[in-house]
């Protein structure tokens, strides 16, 4: 049983690939330092779905694949808002996911950071605003920075992660 | 089962697939279900449309072997027709949205209990009406006090999950009722994704539409920009050149074969064996980023258009896809033959959440997980549209209905969309990608029909004389298929429902909508 499992992984080997990120970030190393510098630790991001199409799910889940290897740099994923120092929301905010969104960043501690993934996350997009939609998730939450996309590509988050952990969390101030 | 015996006046629509449509009274409406539930007729679905006049429309589709679309006029004034859900159990959760959208009533429905409305807008606003725009904006303070059904006795409590999940995925809420670890009933309720777009669509103009319709839910976007493409090719007898229908369909292949690895991966994953997930997601990211480079979107969004496709794939293209058709098909062969082998996730995988032939035929289980469960019907065969209708497609399924079928039928599905891709890329006609752009046809209403990988993905489309979409209603097999998960948790642990859900993978959005 083992011997199959074993070769596969031998044969596939390491295929993460170098992060095609700003030039200064090239080094996973210097990415994973960057952020224990700024952190002190990894950072953990708590996704959450406000009425997207799925789109920016598929893209959001790709990051954890063997290529992009989120996890190797230190980013990861959490269940719950309390571990959690980056809300990433997706989807125009359907009104019945607005309670839920507003609890989850209630949820969260302080200093938080909160991305809004894709173009309906940043003004509805192509659903617009209307009796079920708010439109982008400034409607709801204060929004730290936007990521365009439909949906936008794994890297093209990555790099938004990256961004709005250095310009938000640098002045640790915990304002609200 | 035989159009005649129906007795209705209903006559043949022009379509890519044999459809006939006509108008019933009240009474027939019944008598048509029944008929057709006795005759295992299987409800494609229903929505509601309200008329220039005022009056409202109910509609209805089935599949008989052919597609039946039936239209049930209102008298003027009237909002109540016939209850169907205790013939069809799937049309509950319909006729409730058609409740919530339009102010409709099935008249003896036993569950009338809001579905779409979260009373987030209040009871007495119906946005399909055709007086509101959709655009009104309601104060969010209405009290949402939804009923679910409570299990009473010795030590029953009940879990509450969602809407907010701990992964990556849609939102929806389930309440589970257990007795220690043991599903003693599970109920969902859905509708927290739904942002208006079946109003959204009547902003639009036909051919515009087919870029929203890709965005009913995102893993299916060439499945619903075909189906939707269909209808509006059907109502304007637009023809397209056979080069188009072939990447249609080269297109539709390549986004199964993404879904279905991207599900074993996870499946493997949430059985605890994260291998799965690494070594499929590495195959899933490498299907879309050739998408990417030969149909400009890693999803290939937008890339069906109404009357074609958006752009050619040259010779070269063709050759990569085929390479790399070769290196899926062995890579998965040999993860199928190591996911077979291992004992410890054939434990988890197999006798768990199963759903036998008969009660998925009583649910109306549809599509990949149908098949799963012995349903043996596939769009790609029943109503073949080109190239489907002159290629030999082989459906996959199982008689179990467990978790262990669904991984099965996926495996099956994807080597026979390699074979079909392959065959696609063999055939290809050669000449245009796209006819002449129509940019307003006469009025009607037309209907388009696609499998994606979740299962047939329905479009009723109504264009008026100026060219704007007046209704325009997309359906996805989700709606068939998620009342079934609550019977398939049933006698389960609760452990085994992220995994059971999985194996369906379901849309919330698609359903939603």
């Amino acid at each position: 049983m083992m011997w199959p499992l074993i070769r596969q992984i031998a044969k596939v080997g390491i295929v993460t690939e170098k992060r095609p990120v700003a030039q200064e970030m090239e080094n996973p190393k210097e990415i994973h330092d960057e952020i224990l510098k700024i952190l002190g630790r990894a950072l953990t991001i708590r996704e959450v779905d406000a009425g997207s199409c799925n789109g920016c799910e598929l893209e959001l889940n790709a990051l954890g694949n063997v290529y992009y290897n989120l996890e190797g740099l230190g980013i990861k994923f959490v269940a719950s808002p309390r571990h959690a120092d980056m809300l990433l929301v997706t989807g125009p905010v359907a009104r019945s996911m607005s309670h839920a969104l507003a609890v989850t960043n209630e949820a969260m501690p302080d200093p938080k950071i909160v991305v809004a993934v894709g173009d309906c996350a940043i003004n509805g997009g192509i659903f617009g605003t209307s009796y079920a939609s708010l439109g982008g998730v400034s409607k709801a939450l204060k929004v730290d920075l936007a990521i365009p996309g439909c949906p936008p590509e794994p890297i093209v988050i990555l790099e938004g992660i990256l961004t709005a952990v250095r310009y938000r969390m640098r002045p640790r101030t915990g304002e609200k | 089962m035989d159009i005649a015996n129906l007795e209705l006046d209903v006559s043949a629509m022009p379509a890519e697939f044999t459809l006939f449509r006509g108008e019933v009274s009240s009474d027939e409406w019944s008598t048509a279900a029944f008929a057709i539930a006795e005759d295992h007729g299987r409800l494609v679905s229903l929505w509601g449309n309200q008329r220039g006049d005022g009056t409202f429309v109910l509609s209805s589709v089935y599949d008989i072997g052919a597609l039946i679309w039936l239209d049930l006029p209102l008298a003027k004034g009237s909002i109540s027709y016939p209850d169907i859900s205790g013939l069809f159990p799937s049309a509950n959760r319909l006729q409730r949205a058609v409740g919530d959208l339009l102010g409709l009533e099935a008249a003896g429905a036993a569950d009338s209990r809001p579905w779409l409305n979260h009373r987030m807008w209040p009871a007495d606003y119906f946005p399909l009406r055709k007086a509101n725009s959709g655009k009104e904006e309601f104060a969010d303070d209405l009290a949402d006090d939804y009923q679910f059904v409570q299990v009473l006795g010795d030590g029953v409590h009940e879990i509450a999950v969602g809407p907010v999940h701990a992964g990556i995925i849609e939102p929806g809420h389930f309440r589970f009722s257990v007795v220690g670890e043991k599903t003693l009933r599970l109920e969902e309720r859905l509708g927290y994704t739904h942002k208006g777009v079946d109003k959204a669509f009547e902003q639009l103009f036909a051919v515009d539409g087919y870029r929203l319709a890709g965005r009913m839910s995102g893993d299916s976007t060439v499945a619903y920009a075909w189906s939707y493409c269909m209808s509006l090719e059907n109502i304007w007898n637009w023809k397209l050149p056979e080069r188009a229908t072939w990447l249609r369909a080269i297109a539709l292949e390549r986004e199964r074969i993404a879904n279905h690895l991207g599900d074993l991966g996870a499946l493997g994953n949430d059985a605890g064996f994260a291998f799965g997930l690494s070594q499929f997601m590495r195959l899933k990211e490498d299907v879309l980023r050739l998408n990417k480079k030969l149909f400009s979107h890693r999803f290939m969004m937008d890339y069906i258009c109404p009357g074609g496709v958006e752009r050619d794939v040259d010779a070269d293209g063709l050759a990569v896809i085929l390479a790399q058709c070769a290196v899926v098909e062995e890579e998965v062969r040999t993860l199928q033959k190591i996911y077979d082998d291992h004992s410890g996730l054939q434990d988890r995988f197999m006798t768990t959440g199963i759903v036998t032939f008969d009660v998925a035929t009583k649910l109306g289980l549809t599509g990949m997980a149908g098949r799963a469960s012995g349903i043996i019907h596939d769009v790609r065969i029943d109503a073949s549209c080109a190239p489907y209708s002159k290629m030999d497609v082989h459906v996959s399924s199982r008689e179990t209905g467990d978790v262990c079928a669904r991984v099965d039928v996926r495996f099956d599905e994807l080597f026979e969309s390699l074979r079909l891709i392959r065959n696609l890329i063999g055939n290809l006609p050669m000449g245009a990608i796209r006819t002449e752009y129509v940019e307003r046809g006469p009025e009607g209403s037309g209907a388009g029909w696609i499998e994606g990988w979740r299962g047939g993905i329905f479009t009723a489309l109504y264009v008026d004389s100026k060219g704007q979409i007046s209704r325009c209603h997309v359906h996805d097999p989700s709606w068939q298929n998620w009342p079934v998960i609550e019977y398939a948790v049933i006698g389960d642990i609760v452990p085994d429902f992220p995994l059971i859900n999985k194996s369906f993978n379901l849309s919330y959005s698609g359903h939603d909508r």
